[in-house]
């Protein structure tokens, strides 16, 4: 039993990640209708709904990094006249499409549609880029976000009835571009199916996160968590997804039962703050490893889930307001994330029994990293509990210093160690 | 008597110091790093063993910290540059709340709680301005011997503003100020300012808090000291030693190493 079900979601996550690449290839080989998409606000339950595979270009772009093979895109990409500063996910994708779709999972096909939502500044700016490549159609919807710290609306209340016809109105445009697209009509039974299906993940997903809250803990947010993500965003609204999560909760389930840690021994839980470092991805998780760290929660399973962490689920009986309302929802709460953290990491420190908070920011996304000082400040002045700032890149290698990374995360845990033996002498 | 060693191996000097079970220094010692990292650690070992007067065998206990830490290959720990100066100034001003430490090729500010624990810190990064390699660059510039800079940064009237951030770049700056004249006490008062500020900088991060240490190879340039307290509006903290502190910190860490050891171990 414990062979089977333990290190199964890794494993079929990683089963799934290759089958959707395949099919992407397949896609490209035959000229097919696709759509490019973002995680936060992906709109894969009315894409699926007129069978349109979809792409991640941000899934790609990382998949180079943790390859190996950013950099000799990032250069590419800067030759060809992009700036070193501008994000290193656009400039990977950039290289790719010069590359025409060629990358290290397969073959990305040419783009039919693209739709975005304006969580990220960049994302305006990448799709006017396939816009300019390939003249395809582009998709902005336009989510209103939170106004204020702690000043979010919820239904009932008359801003946010507003803001819900407002996407509504909007997924109404894009089911039409839809239709014009790809020729078929909108089905709306098959809609609430996929729906159903998003409805199983949300729930799932909101239960997985919350199980990390057992000692030892089940998962690392930070590498585990990125497999999860992928199935999350590649798979949304479908039947193996829907499956996938399912069993993940069952797996996490059995670990929580049985005390079985994704560490052997777990010294120090750590919440992680941040876009992952992915040119060092593995060697970064284990700069905190060997110091029986391991990462029980960060903000990118909030926001590169989407916002599904929160569990939302659509009302079948009304599918295109409910989705409009999920996207409120879950899109406000991705850029929250990034934008709104600090309330929502204080109120994890009790019960997912934090040691210590590391922000990550780097220097080809200013969007997830611009303010992460202060709000770190502004954790510190409310928590006695360790916090590590360390700045590196999720794709430019050439920015990323390991000596340097070492000496301070060594530090951090020396810090948490002394701040744990002065409590107890107290 | 029981006796713990600290060696500092720090990007261009290595430093190392003996301590009695009393946190007396008894032995120190200071040589240039060079290109073999592990023989210079064992060679400032040595020649702070010589100085304490004491067999090697009787050391009980080695830390080794800075960048190449993990190359004292005698020493049986490993412990940060920032946990070490941390713990060495706290240790030689209990009132320290705030570190800065500059060294040849990094400066870090560190906060540190009443306890002498590590509420924070910050450091430099991927750039040596701010550090003693700035300092080197004016040096050479200027073709003054690097010790006797800080003295002739005293004797400015009318400091020049140095304007870029960057080392190398300083250092045509500098020689672009002497075209125009500028007196060298001048340039090398200007050269001081624009690293105290840089420094400032890194202390805001991390909140400053009286009292102010300052510690690290530069802290023994008195032209440093007074552009950091002139800026600060403040006194800080240097000690004779403060060359020596991060080895320091890592000796006290290997006495309480020998004292928590001694404990009885408590019935489970």
């Amino acid at each position: 039993m414990t062979e089977n079900i333990v290190g199964r979601g890794n494993r079929d996550g990683g089963n799934l990640f290759r089958e959707w690449f395949e099919e992407l290839g397949n896609v490209a080989k035959n000229d097919g209708q696709n759509a490019y998409v973002f995680v936060m606000g992906s709109l894969n339950e009315i894409l699926k709904t007129f069978d349109l595979p979809v792409v991640f270009p941000e899934i790609n772009s990382l998949q180079t990094a943790v390859r190996k093979v950013s950099g000799e895109l990032l250069t590419e990409a800067e030759d060809y006249g992009y700036s070193p500063d501008i994000c290193g996910y656009v400039k990977a994708d950039v290289a790719v499409q010069l590359r025409n779709g060629e990358h290290p999972m397969g073959k990305i096909p040419k783009p039919t549609l693209a739709v975005l939502t304006n969580a990220c500044n960049t994302y305006i700016k990448w799709a006017e880029i396939w816009e300019r490549m390939y003249h395809v159609p582009i998709f902005t919807l336009d989510v209103p976000g939170t106004r204020a710290v702690c000043e979010q609306t919820w239904q009932g209340n008359t801003d946010f009835e507003n803001d819900k016809r407002y996407v509504a109105a909007q997924i109404k445009e894009l089911i039409t571009l839809c239709e014009k697209v790809t020729g078929k009509k909108f089905d709306i039974d098959k809609f609430r199916q996929i729906l159903s299906y998003a409805n199983d993940m949300s729930r799932s997903w909101k239960r997985i996160l919350e199980l990390n809250k057992s000692c030892p803990a089940l998962f690392n947010a930070l590498t585990d968590g990125t497999i999860y993500l992928g199935v999350a965003n590649g798979f949304r609204g479908t039947k193996e997804g829907s499956d996938y999560f399912k069993n993940l909760v069952e797996e996490m389930e059995f670990k929580a039962k049985n005390g079985i840690g994704t560490l052997s021994e777990e010294e120090f839980r750590l919440i992680f703050v941040g876009v992952p470092c992915y040119p060092i991805f593995r060697r970064f998780n284990e700069f905190f490893t060997e110091w029986k760290g391991v990462f029980v929660h960060s903000t990118y399973l909030w926001f590169a889930a989407g916002g599904t962490n929160l569990g939302f689920e659509y009302d079948l009986k009304n599918p295109v307001d409910s989705l409009a309302e999920g996207l409120l929802i879950s899109v406000r709460d991705a850029m929250d994330s990034m934008f709104h953290q600090e309330q929502a990491l204080l109120s994890m420190v009790d019960p997912y029994k934090i040691d210590g908070v590391v922000y990550h920011p780097i220097k080809s996304c200013r969007t997830v990293s611009t303010g992460l000082a202060d709000g770190r400040r502004y954790f510190m002045d409310k928590k006695n509990v360790s916090t590590l700032f360390i700045e590196s890149d999720m794709m430019d290698k050439r920015v990323v210093s390991e000596a340097q990374m070492k000496n301070r995360i060594d530090a951090f845990f020396e810090g948490i160690i002394s701040r744990k033996q002065m409590a107890k002498q107290v | 008597m029981s006796y713990t060693a600290g060696v500092d191996v720090g990007s261009t000097q290595t430093k190392a110091v003996i301590i009695n079970e009393n946190r007396e220094i008894i032995g120190r010692s200071l040589i240039y790093t060079g290109a073999n990292v592990t023989q210079a650690a064992q060679n400032a070992f040595d020649l702070a063993v010589k100085e304490a007067k004491i067999g090697e065998d009787e050391v009980q206990y080695v830390i080794g910290t800075g960048y190449g830490r993990y190359k004292v290959t005698f020493g049986n720990k490993q412990i940060t540059e920032i946990s070490c100066h941390g713990k060495g100034a706290s240790q030689m001003f209990p009132k320290t709340r705030t570190v800065i430490d500059m060294g040849g090729q990094d400066s870090k500010a560190i906060r540190v709680s009443e306890k002498g624990e590590i509420v924070d810190f910050c450091m430099n990064d991927k750039c040596a301005a701010g550090t003693g390699r700035f300092l080197g660059a004016a040096s050479v510039a200027l073709n003054i011997p690097l010790d006797d800079i800080g003295p002739t940064s005293l004797l400015a009237e009318k400091p020049v503003r140095i304007s870029t951030t960057c080392t190398v770049f300083a250092e045509s700056e500098i020689l672009s100020w002497l075209g125009k004249g500028k007196k060298v006490e001048d340039i090398l008062l200007g050269v001081h300012q624009s690293i105290a500020a840089r420094s400032i900088g890194l202390l805001r991060r991390v909140g400053i808090e009286e009292e102010i240490t300052f510690t690290g190879g530069v802290a023994r340039n008195i032209g440093m000291i007074k552009a950091l307290e002139d800026s600060l509006k403040t006194k800080i903290n240097v000690s004779e030693d403060s060359h020596f502190m991060g080895a320091l910190g890592a000796a006290l860490f290997a006495l309480e190493h020998i004292f928590t050891s001694r404990q009885p171990k408590e019935e489970k």
